[in-house]
């Protein structure tokens, strides 16, 4: 898209501070990601990645510092719907309605935030499923009749839905099997660069830095202790990220990386 | 954001369609059909001119190419990457759901429908049978080890199903008592006969009503949560998990609650009946000025005592109605939320028609026994 250099970061964290009672989980952590870009967060258990997810997406106020998306605050009122139709999120395991099947699910949105016609709408939502790989026959199936990997396919067509420019993923490779994870972290590829969308993943999976990312967030002490690309971080010396990226998975998929860059 | 719109031009060459405004899913609006309907008019292959063209997205990309199906994607401009960009995501898709094509019809989705509904009815009655010869079977090992009954989940299940039930079904009965009296008293006063309210109040309580109620009030209460508990236990996968310990799923959760149920059924009926004939005895004295010693004198010698037994004989078969309907719906609950809404609905529903079915029928055994 055409866009002008001004355009305000789609994320932009300030100073944010989360706590549960005396258990401070961020102080001051400061995050942005840019426009275009696949942003990974990474860290251990218990950093607080999903809080910090649950804090961007509006769903937990923070106790102190700033969120914005798109340049507005995420808490205020009057930017609220706005927000919600510039962003898509895939949830974990899917979160797909049960009650409805996987198209009526892609639908939910459209019908939600757009006054197109229900036909319309109807072959929408059979197009983004198409999209995400999955045949349309999958489209009157009910989401307890979908493998893992389908569900969370269904996630991001549904997270697609109002063509957001904002994608959030939580845990996206989480539970698949290393075929399908591949598979997934290529349609993510794929879709960030057809759409032209920002994505930002929460993830454990090394291979998904490795092969998608630009660039990979760091959470540790509480706060954001590095931003960069994951060839910059493998020699960072924090000692955390040290642990992270020269442990023995890490290197595995770091040889992986390489192999996939020498014959792509 | 400027809303989507088209105008067609007639030439010598043929129709061509100028789009303009933002074609985005917030956008489009009605032009997302109309462009479709107002091409399928024209005559032969329109040309697109993309030169006004706003923002553009998926929503946007499909109206058009679907527009324009057969027919390429028009050419865009060299500054818009991203147009092109979307085009060659959608047409293929476009391409895709031609051959996909071949709806099935109306007719088709009838007998589709027919067909499943008999397979699912066939399936759930099969279930059922293959779910009690497992309870009858669970039940013939306990009755042969009782060591392997499980004495604490048996108490829970009954405080948690009996004897926190217990202010409920009396107070209940209570009232029915008292309607009965009224009813009766209004009745039989205008024939002269209002001491034979006695007798109907101890006949229609002891008889049937202390057992209906109590039986259908258990049947929304414990029925409910039954299937409830031992539906999310399934979703949770920790049926699973005991089935892969070599604990028997019909020892740790239908045989205790069977049980349990069948012993509190009686006393739960017992004092619904106690409560029922106090609300009729309360009725009688306070509106017919009939004592109470005298209300209790009748009852003794106008009512006799098989009418109780009656009552009582149908608890035991009424609770394990009530308590396999619940255990029977929770453990067919499958892995979704959907699923064990309408299996709690289904053991209540269910559980509620077979009392009265069964009471039903001891009704006519009954009469044909001359009790």
């Amino acid at each position: 898209m055409n866009a002008p250099v001004s355009l305000p970061p789609p994320v932009r964290v300030r100073g944010l501070r989360s706590a549960f009672g005396d258990n401070v989980i961020h102080d001051g952590l400061n995050l942005d990601v840019r426009r275009g870009e696949i942003l990974a967060i990474v860290g251990g258990s218990g950093t607080g990645k999903s809080v910090l997810l649950n804090t961007i997406l509006g769903l937990k106020r923070p106790d102190g510092g700033q969120v914005e998306i798109f340049g507005r605050d995420v808490h205020d009122p009057s930017a609220e719907a706005q927000v919600e139709r510039r962003t898509g999120v895939m949830f974990q395991s899917g979160a797909l309605f049960s009650a409805l099947t996987v198209s009526q699910n892609v639908e939910a949105p459209l019908r939600e935030h757009t006054s197109l016609p229900d036909d319309f709408v109807r072959e929408l939502a059979h197009l983004k499923i198409k999209l995400v790989g999955l045949m349309s026959r999958a489209a009157d199936l009910m989401p307890a009749e979908l493998s893992g990997g389908m569900r969370k396919r269904v996630g991001i067509a549904r997270a697609l839905a109002l063509d957001p420019e904002l994608l959030f993923l939580d845990e996206p490779t989480a539970g698949l099997d290393p075929i399908g994870a591949a598979e997934f972290d290529q349609l993510t590829r794929e879709l960030c660069d057809s759409l032209g969308l920002t994505v930002l993943i929460i993830t454990h999976d090394l291979d998904t830095l490795y092969t998608i990312t630009d660039r990979v967030a760091v959470l540790a002490d509480r706060k954001v202790v590095a931003t960069a690309p994951v060839a910059e971080l493998e020699r960072s010396d924090h000692p955390w990220i040290r642990s992270y990226f020269n442990g023995p998975r890490g290197r595995a998929a770091q040889d992986a990386g390489r192999r996939n860059e020498r014959t792509p | 954001m400027s809303s989507a719109a088209f105008q067609i031009l007639i030439d010598r060459t043929g129709p061509t369609v100028k789009l303009s405004g933002d074609w985005t899913s917030l956008t489009l609006g009605e032009e997302a059909m109309g462009l479709r309907a107002a091409l399928r008019e024209t005559s032969g292959p329109a040309r697109i001119a993309l030169d006004n063209l706003g923002r553009l997205d998926t929503a946007g990309a499909y109206a058009i190419l679907r527009a324009i199906h057969p027919s390429p994607a028009p050419a865009a401009a060299p500054d818009r990457p991203d147009v092109a960009r979307l085009f060659d995501l959608v047409r293929p898709a476009i391409e895709k759901e031609e051959a996909e094509a071949g709806a099935p019809n109306w007719l088709y989705g009838i007998f589709d429908g027919i067909g499943r509904g008999l397979y699912a009815f066939a399936d759930e009655a099969l279930r059922a049978a293959a779910f009690v010869g497992q309870l009858i079977s669970a039940l013939g090992r306990t009755i042969r080890h009782p060591s392997r009954l499980r004495g604490i989940s048996v108490t829970r299940v009954m405080e948690t199903a009996g004897a926190d039930a217990l202010p409920i079904i009396m107070v209940m009965n209570f009232f029915i008592g008292t309607v009965v009296a009224l009813v009766g008293a209004n009745l039989l006063s205008s024939l002269g006969v209002s001491v034979f309210t006695v007798e109907l109040v101890g006949v229609a309580v002891l008889r049937e009503f202390a057992i209906l109620f109590t039986a259908i009030l258990l049947a929304g209460r414990s029925a409910s949560s039954f299937a409830a508990q031992i539906g999310s236990m399934k979703m949770n996968q920790e049926v699973d998990a005991m089935q892969v310990m070599g604990v028997d799923q019909f020892d740790a959760l239908v045989v205790p609650r069977v049980l349990a149920l069948l012993w509190m059924m009686p006393l739960l009926t017992f004092a619904g009946m106690i409560s029922g004939i106090v609300g009729g005895l309360l009725v009688s004295w306070v509106a017919m000025d009939m004592s109470p010693t005298f209300f209790l004198e009748r009852l003794q010698q106008a009512v006799p005592a098989r009418h109780f037994w009656i009552g009582m004989s149908k608890a035991p078969l009424l609770a394990i109605l009530i308590a396999t309907a619940g255990c029977r719906h929770g453990l067919f609950v499958g892995g979704d939320v959907e699923s064990l809404g309408q299996r709690v609905t289904s053991a209540v529903v269910q559980a509620i028609f077979m009392i009265i079915l069964f009471d039903a029928i001891f009704a006519l055994i009954y009469l044909q026994l001359g009790l």
